[in-house]
């Protein structure tokens, strides 16, 4: 009678340890096994009429910014990139939008009234939204001289995390590349924690882009 | 009681037409989907590897199911991909690619999401085990009282 009395708490362990497990993870956050391999290229027309190329931007850090004019979470990154814009004018630093889910219409205009001057692709059937393995709006991906995804955020940038990778990525050579793409295994970059939800409490102690500096 | 007759009795001659109406519609709807549906086969397939993907905007849903906007694009991407040549494994690896395994709704068997699969099976055959065995013990047991309660009692009261 007394194996009963071990062995049917001691099976509920695991159990309890999954779920305990379980809690300690965010399940917004899916890690995309995109960060280290080559930006996938495209070509669209832009919100000016133009078109655009990713690979006539190599040997350039771009900034590739998935968004909208419907979502809320870009209103406040928006700001985050127009401050980079010019802090980081005269660099090789490009800000590259690509409109998700939205009329070309709308996202002129949202555009004009909130600012910025750098280009937006439209992607009427999704397919470069699809290539990056989007989940939703905002998504930013930190595109390395080399072409090189080197980091994907998920939910709206933050000064720092715009800083930190963007700085990295300018102090990187075009060589230096490869070598940099193995140091990032295993480093956790800033905000890498910060998933759909959209939780800012760690984005208050750098208030402005240039604090980074 | 006559008004509620007459209401009743118009309710029911009207039914039909309403229904029709809704036959027409349906038939319409179903109109423009085969206009798309040029090869049945290869909507076949779309839809067993759209069952399969999730849906990244939604929140358990397969690309199949999903009515929004992403996995419509999702769900032509296969069918152009299909159409194409590429092979089904070909079009789920272009996915998995992109999206991590996260975008299969059935894990792969291997690893640790072999537990996925083995503790239900496991669970469901420990719990009859448990229930059979119980289910003997409390037979078991019954039938001692039973015994007892037979051979405890007077000759008198039999």
């Amino acid at each position: 009678m007394s194996w009963k009395k071990v062995l049917i708490p001691a099976s509920a362990i695991p159990i309890v340890a999954l779920l305990a497990y379980g809690l300690t993870r965010d399940p917004n956050i899916v890690e995309s096994p995109l960060p280290g391999r080559a930006a996938f290229e495209f070509t669209s027309p832009t919100l000016d009429g133009d078109t655009l190329s990713l690979g006539d931007l190599e040997g350039k850090v771009v900034v590739l910014n998935f968004w909208a004019s419907w979502c809320i979470a870009c209103i406040d990154e928006h700001r985050v990139f127009v401050e980079a814009e010019r802090y980081y004018a005269g660099q090789d630093f490009q800000m590259l939008g690509v409109v998700y889910q939205d009329s070309p219409e709308n996202a002129r205009r949202w555009m004009a009234r909130m600012g910025g001057s750098w280009p937006s692709v439209i992607d009427p059937s999704s397919r470069i939204a699809i290539d990056y393995g989007v989940y939703g709006v905002p998504e930013t991906y930190f595109i390395a001289r080399d072409g090189r995804i080197a980091y994907k955020q998920i939910g709206p940038v933050y000064p720092q995390v715009m800083v930190y990778w963007v700085d990295r990525l300018l102090a990187e050579s075009t060589d230096a590349g490869a070598a940099a793409a193995e140091a990032l295994e295993g480093e956790v970059p800033t905000g890498r924690s910060e998933g759909h939800t959209g939780d800012r409490s760690r984005a208050t102690p750098i208030p402005q882009t240039q604090g980074g500096q | 009681m006559r008004v509620l007759l007459a209401a009743l009795l118009i309710l029911f001659v009207s039914a039909p037409a309403l229904t029709a109406g809704g036959a027409v519609l349906a038939q319409e709807t179903a109109g423009t989907v085969t206009v798309q549906a040029e090869d049945p086969e290869l909507e076949a397939q779309v839809r067993e590897l759209a069952a399969k993907l999730r849906c990244p905007t939604c929140r358990a849903l397969s690309v199949q199911d999903s009515p929004s906007g992403m996995a419509q694009e999702m769900r032509s991407l296969i069918r152009d991909q299909l159409r194409a040549g590429k092979t089904p494994d070909e079009v789920t690896a272009y996915f998995v690619e992109r999206y991590g395994e996260w975008i299969l709704l059935e894990p792969k068997a291997e690893g640790f999401n072999w537990a996925v699969w083995l503790l239900p099976v496991f669970l469901l055959l420990g719990g009859l085990a448990f229930v059979l065995v119980t289910a003997r013990r409390w037979v078991e047991q019954g039938q001692a009282r039973a015994a007892a309660i037979v051979a405890d009692a007077p000759e008198e009261e039999l």
